[in-house]
């Protein structure tokens, strides 16, 4: 019988022959994710890291990203404190504030590789299953324990096969597929599953397989993943990682699965994830009409610059509609970079929008863009719960960056294939 | 003891707003906010012994451990859901904040009903109806043995 991706992951990195689904295997983690939630992770363990230190300076990789710049003393406090510690301990692997949301900044500096396994104290850390890696989120108390002694349990998951065919129509785009699966399969859907993307993955750039990775949560998973493809050896080439540095890991065909789902990719058309749950799917013409005060395009999940690009493609020329604001967070330094570099930028703010720093921003409603109680808020983010925007009277609604801007333009929801010539 | 009722996917920013996740941090601060865009009551409501009933997806959404540092705080016996997220799940079992999963328990559930739990024998009675549920591999027994993970870790660093 073969193996899915998970039982060679945990097999391997339980240095055992193989594993076998509900065994619980202990494993070393490659690295440790922490961001501002480092802070509350330190204060748990501090006689014990003066004791005994860090299991090893290279293993946690921390990036301040949840409120950045701070937004209060407190905030402020924290972050200071992260620095006093990279610095007591020597940690490799930091990024300040102004680098870029964590998960894009793993993504993008290699600390996620093909057959890596990655836990962080983060939902969205699932993300890097775009790059054939394994990883997961954890609590933070979880995390504490890791970086003292580098070592979890872990459970094999059960693993569910989606098999994806077609091509997306124009206008349609990966955060469409990934909210149509939500929908389709709910928000517990993948609960403690191991969920695998197979069959035509090339019509998926490695972007559109981080946005698609990154809401593996949102279902539920444990882990989603994509296998590794001349796309994926191309991207780490392009960020100075040489295939001798990786193991590609993947299924066998003969895999057991628990399910297994096809998408076909030409007949999904554009959606909406209506509050307050991500799996209250719509399609567009559902909701097209409804005002919105406020648009965001950015975030971990759909903050990269082709996501920017193709808004500026709805943009360009066009004015954002009146009483309506529309938020740009970039998710990262080197995409903000390469957004001016390509005169992106100068389009999405002559439009009207508000570019906030590298950061999470909004998302989690800690600060930058906070609803006020009856506004309406059409985000590329990946939760649109009650109150994640910082008001519990307040209504997020869910979608991908091309219905965003179409959207900004009318100050309404709007099916972006109108506006795209 | 009082009998919390909630329904399916309940969620960590339902759990505790994520605009506090950077501010609050010990029990005490977060003990007042522990459901409160849910259920205002709670919090100020709550007694140790009391459990927590609901649906489906108990804890998705974000991986802050907030909910769960605040539900043993606040002294909660156990929650006993249809089902709960995987971070959640692992979130508890660190805090050594019981979690039942047991739909029938839940299905079965009349206001008024008598609860007990034994959780060594994975047995819980709701009214004069009695459940099984699984109980946690040895491996992990450990963990909440031990009160929570920080104290399973820390003894085994004192051990070696």
């Amino acid at each position: 019988m073969g193996k899915t991706f998970i039982e060679k992951m945990l097999a391997k990195k339980s240095g055992k022959e193989s594993v076998k689904v509900g065994e619980i295997v202990t494993v070393k983690p490659d690295h440790l994710l922490t961001h501002d939630n480092t802070a509350a992770i330190i204060s748990k363990i501090e006689p014990e890291l003066k004791k005994y230190g860090v299991v090893d300076p290279e293993f946690p990789v921390i990036v301040l990203d949840h409120v950045i710049p701070a937004a209060s003393e407190k905030h402020a406090s924290g972050h200071q404190k992260i620095r006093s510690f990279i610095k007591e301990h020597d940690i490799k692997n930091f990024f300040d504030v102004g680098e870029g949301i964590c998960h894009q900044v793993v993504y993008e500096k290699g600390l996620a590789l093909p057959g890596m396994l990655v836990v962080g104290s983060d939902s969205h850390t699932c993300s890097y299953g775009a790059v054939g890696a394994m990883s997961t989120g954890i609590d933070r108390t979880e995390a504490a324990s890791l970086l003292l002694i580098g070592e979890m349990w872990l459970k094999v998951a059960p693993s569910i096969k989606v098999t994806v065919k077609g091509k997306l129509q124009s206008g349609v785009s990966a955060k469409d597929v990934i909210l149509k699966l939500i929908g389709n399969i709910g928000a517990d859907g993948a609960t403690y599953c191991a969920v695998e993307f197979h069959g035509e993955i090339d019509n998926f750039s490695i972007d559109e397989r981080f946005t698609i990775a990154n809401m593996g949560i949102e279902m539920g998973a444990k882990i989603a993943v994509f296998p590794v493809d001349v796309y994926t050896r191309e991207f780490l080439d392009s960020i100075g990682i040489n295939s001798d540095s990786y193991e590609e890991v993947w299924a066998d065909e003969d895999a057991e699965y628990m399910e297994e789902l096809t998408i076909d990719l030409d007949k999904i058309t554009p959606v909406i994830a209506k509050p307050h749950t991500v799996d209250n799917i719509v399609g567009i013409s559902e909701t097209e009409g409804l005002p919105m005060d406020q648009g965001l395009i950015g975030t971990c999940t759909n903050g990269r610059v082709s996501d920017f690009r193709e808004a500026a493609e709805i943009l360009k020329g066009k004015k954002v509609a009146e009483n309506f604001r529309l938020l740009l967070l970039p998710a990262s330094r080197s995409i903000y970079r390469e957004l001016v570099k390509e005169g992106l930028m100068a389009i999405l703010v002559e439009s009207g929008g508000v570019v906030l720093p590298p950061g999470c921003g909004p998302c989690l409603g800690a600060h930058q863009g906070v609803l006020a109680p009856g506004e309406k808020c059409l985000s590329t983010a990946n939760r649109n719960f009650k109150g994640r925007m910082g008001c519990k009277d307040a209504e997020i609604y869910l979608g991908s960056a091309q219905t965003v801007a179409a959207s900004a333009l009318h100050g309404k929801i709007t099916d972006p294939r109108k506006e795209i010539q | 003891m009082r009998v919390w009722k909630y329904g399916d996917d309940i969620n960590t920013d339902m759990l505790f707003p994520g605009k506090y996740t950077y501010t609050c941090s010990t029990p005490e601060e977060i003990k007042p906010h522990l459901l409160e865009d849910l259920d205002p009551d709670f919090s100020k409501q709550v007694q140790p012994g009391d459990i927590i009933f609901a649906g489906k997806n108990f804890g998705c959404g974000s991986s802050r451990e907030q909910p769960a540092v605040g539900l043993k705080h606040a002294g909660i016996r156990a929650v006993v859901a249809k089902s709960f997220s995987r971070i959640f799940y692992r979130a508890a079992l660190n805090q050594g904040l019981l979690l039942i999963e047991s739909p029938e328990s839940v299905e079965a559930y009349r206001e008024g009903d008598r609860i007990e739990i034994r959780e060594k024998e994975g047995k819980i009675i709701v009214g004069d109806k009695e459940f099984n549920f699984p109980s946690l591999p040895d491996s992990i027994m450990g963990i909440m043995e031990a009160g929570g993970l920080l104290e399973y870790t820390r003894r085994r660093l004192g051990k070696s």
